[in-house]
């Protein structure tokens, strides 16, 4: 018997008592019962919590806001779709990344940030979800570079973990970010700060 | 015919008998209960937010146990949607045959190093011993796991493989061990992990194969999931061509929505926050992003023989959150070393002697002082004080011939225990019993005799004195204060 048949047969004598079916009770929320409209102000609470950087824009002052948190040189790295308009009021040297001419790990190691959109954000939790869709691009853009700024329309955020999973597709690589990186280790106290991105802007536009 | 596990599941010494060496050691009994003290609070703020808590524990608890049930049917499928998205799945008998699989691998790719994320199940399977044995150097990368392996020590908390460490002693490790680092560095938190950053840094950028454990795998998917904080999984997940996950085959859910459940259970047990700084979650292989090869070995190392106990089973359903190690007292102040495997605390009393069998690590299930507040803490409600009484019976039963009193005695133990009424009032008559020894110990806290019927604890090991007031009885007084102080006080938490 190879390792695959054995490990099986262990299982299947294993379970030779006949366990009874499982019903799996679902009585915890699925839908969150937060005010819509308060969802925002949700998960900037929890975002600051964890010290992510949080700011207010509208959809006509968003290059603005983006043009002021990000450093003037540069540089900037970008998914190849990142909407044009978000960095109409940028100066400094941009790095598109894209499928013809990936942009190695030296050249986003020496990066200052990197902008991104992201496919959901979780109020509760204070996640953003990014699953490599519009806006995102590969997952090492959002590692590597030590400053990460994401911009989140406020349509696009959901109250809770089980809204935030259904709106993913399983197979697609999914990175869940809630706050910038950290380490409890050290005695167990949480320091801000580690090989991820130190410094997290989450920028929301309503 | 059970196959049991191997690998770093057992220690040189009962129990016990490491426990009193680990006793002595005052700085270490400082350090832990300084961090479980402070990670216990902070997991019991932001679990009291959730008002649906208990129903996420139901929801987990019955989701694992279902795939107990159904684990050959759910591996199978597994294995068929990871192949089908690019995977190459790897099956291991046991820690030797796993560590040979991975080993080959690495080979295979021609790299001479690997980096890796932390791991209880490469820990378990005494990976790194086997890589190093093969010429290749594994490197931890999460911070925990490198001040180990900096200080060649053994990992002793499931979560913060360091937990025994204080600051002090983390800054002398890195000082004398890690190149590169500077004498001046200090013992703030923020400097070591600055410096810990430092020294990965070009190691992950130029890493070639990474080697990682998974949290969760989705049968119905193949997707695996890595929590993490620090940032060193994700590196590890992304950049290297090569990736091989180690995945016990407790760690299956069925399918993509039940991670809804352990999502919110798993990081608030855990680290005591509402969601943990990254999680990842991948599909074999994505053309253009991460590794271009991926390989999964699903490791047995016991569980099959765990779950051929109808009781023991329960066990297989932890999602290693720590909480349990935590909140134990015993663990407290014995640490993790004494229990001589890579699980130590509730859970490792009662999922080591099972995958060892119970004969090879018979004192673990007296580990455990049985006061229940791991049950209380558990997020997929595993019945831990219950499991250590039957495991119990089952190491005494192993010994039948020459311990047939001891035997008995058990099995009324474990009667008396599996009710709450009878355990406190034989509680109660023990305490009774030991008062006079009280007054005469002064201030020491254990007797090596308790009066029959609990004196089945004690024939072989010293038992603390009741306390005064037992948990349960605790439990009972204060449960109507706290419920009235909570009628008078609109309850805090969620705003939404
Ligand atoms: S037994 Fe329960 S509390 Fe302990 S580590 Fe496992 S899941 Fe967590």
């Amino acid at each position: 018997m190879n390792a695959r048949e054995e490990v099986l047969a262990r299982l299947r004598s294993a379970l030779g008592d006949g366990p009874a079916e499982v019903a799996v009770p679902r009585a915890y929320r699925r839908t969150g019962t937060c005010d819509p409209d308060r969802l925002a102000e949700l998960l900037a609470d929890r975002l600051v919590d964890y010290r992510a950087g949080v700011h207010w824009s509208s959809q006509d002052g968003l290059a603005e806001t983006l043009s002021a948190l990000l450093p003037a040189e540069g540089p900037l790295v970008v998914p190849p779709d990142v909407p044009d308009r978000w960095l109409a009021a940028y100066d400094g040297q941009v790095l598109v990344d894209s499928d013809d001419a990936p942009l190695g790990t030296g050249t986003l190691d020496g990066a200052a940030s990197v902008l991104t959109g992201c496919a959901t954000a979780i109020a509760q939790t204070g996640t953003l979800v990014l699953d490599g869709g519009t806006a995102q691009g590969r997952r090492l853009l959002t590692l590597i570079p030590d400053h990460h700024v994401c911009v989140v329309p406020v349509t696009d955020i959901v109250d809770t973990v089980p809204e935030g999973l259904q709106r993913l597709a399983p197979t697609r690589p999914l990175t869940l970010i809630s706050g910038p990186s950290a380490t409890s280790d050290i005695e167990l106290s949480r320091v801000e700060g580690v090989h991820g991105p130190r410094r997290l802007d989450v920028v929301l536009v309503r | 015919m059970n196959a049991y596990g191997t690998g770093h599941l057992y220690g040189p010494a009962r129990f016990e008998k490491a426990a009193r060496v680990e006793l002595a050691k005052p700085q270490l009994r400082e350090n832990l209960r300084h961090a479980t003290h402070t990670i216990r609070d902070r997991r019991e703020e932001v679990v009291d937010e959730v008002p649906d808590w208990e129903q996420l524990r139901e929801s987990g608890q019955a989701i694992k146990a279902r795939v107990a049930r159904q684990l050959p049917e759910l591996l199978e499928r597994f294995e068929a949607a990871a192949v089908e998205a690019g995977a190459t799945v790897h099956w291991a008998r046991d820690a030797d045959e796993a560590c040979r699989i991975v080993t080959g691998l690495v080979k295979d790719t021609g790299a001479s190093e690997a980096v890796k994320i932390k791991s209880m199940t490469t820990q378990e399977i005494n990976l790194n011993e086997a890589l190093e044995s093969a010429g290749i150097d594994a490197y931890e990368t999460d911070l925990a796991e490198l001040i180990v392996q900096l200080a060649e020590d053994k990992p002793s908390h499931i979560l913060v493989p360091a937990i025994h460490y204080n600051r002090e002693e983390i800054r002398d490790i890195f000082r004398q061990r890690m190149p590169g680092a500077a004498d001046t560095l200090s013992d703030a938190p923020e400097e070591l992990a600055e410096a810990a950053r430092t020294h990965l840094r070009r190691r992950f950028l130029s890493a070639r194969v990474a080697i990682s454990g998974a949290n969760f795998a989705v049968a119905d998917t193949g997707t695996l999931v890595v929590v993490e904080s620090e940032g060193n999984g994700r590196m590890c997940l992304t950049l290297p061509e090569t990736l091989i996950s180690v995945v016990g085959i407790d760690k299956l859910v069925p399918s993509f929505a039940d991670l809804e459940v352990f999502l919110q259970l798993l990081p608030r047990s855990s680290t005591g926050e509402r969601m943990n700084p990254y999680t990842s979650m991948w599909t074999g292989v994505t053309p253009g992003d991460g590794p271009q090869r991926t390989h999964i070995v699903l490791l047995d190392n016991g569980r099959s023989a765990t779950l051929s106990d109808p009781v023991g089973r329960q066990a297989l359903s932890c999602i290693r959150c720590s909480a349990c190690l935590n909140v134990c007292p015993v663990y407290e102040r014995a640490g993790g070393h004494a229990y001589g495997s890579v699980y130590p605390g509730p859970i490792g009393a009662i999922i080591s002697p099972q995958l060892t069998g119970v004969g090879e690590n018979a004192s673990l299930p007296y580990a455990s002082t049985l006061c229940g507040a791991c049950n209380d803490v558990c997020p997929v409600k595993i019945d831990i004080a219950d499991v250590l009484v039957h495991l119990r019976g089952r190491a005494v039963d192993a010994k039948r011939d020459t311990l047939s009193a001891e035997r008995i005695a058990m099995r009324l133990l474990s009667w008396i225990m599996s009710d709450p009424r009878r355990y406190g009032r034989a509680l109660r008559a023990a305490r009774r019993g030991t008062a006079p020894l009280a007054a005469l110990l002064g201030g020491r806290r254990t007797v090596r005799h308790l009066p029959w019927p609990l004196s089945a604890w004690t024939s072989s090991r010293d038992a603390p004195l009741p306390a005064a007031e037992s948990f349960q009885e605790w439990w009972q007084r204060t449960r109507a204060e706290r419920e009235q102080a909570q009628r008078g006080n609109p309850s805090k938490g969620e705003t939404s």
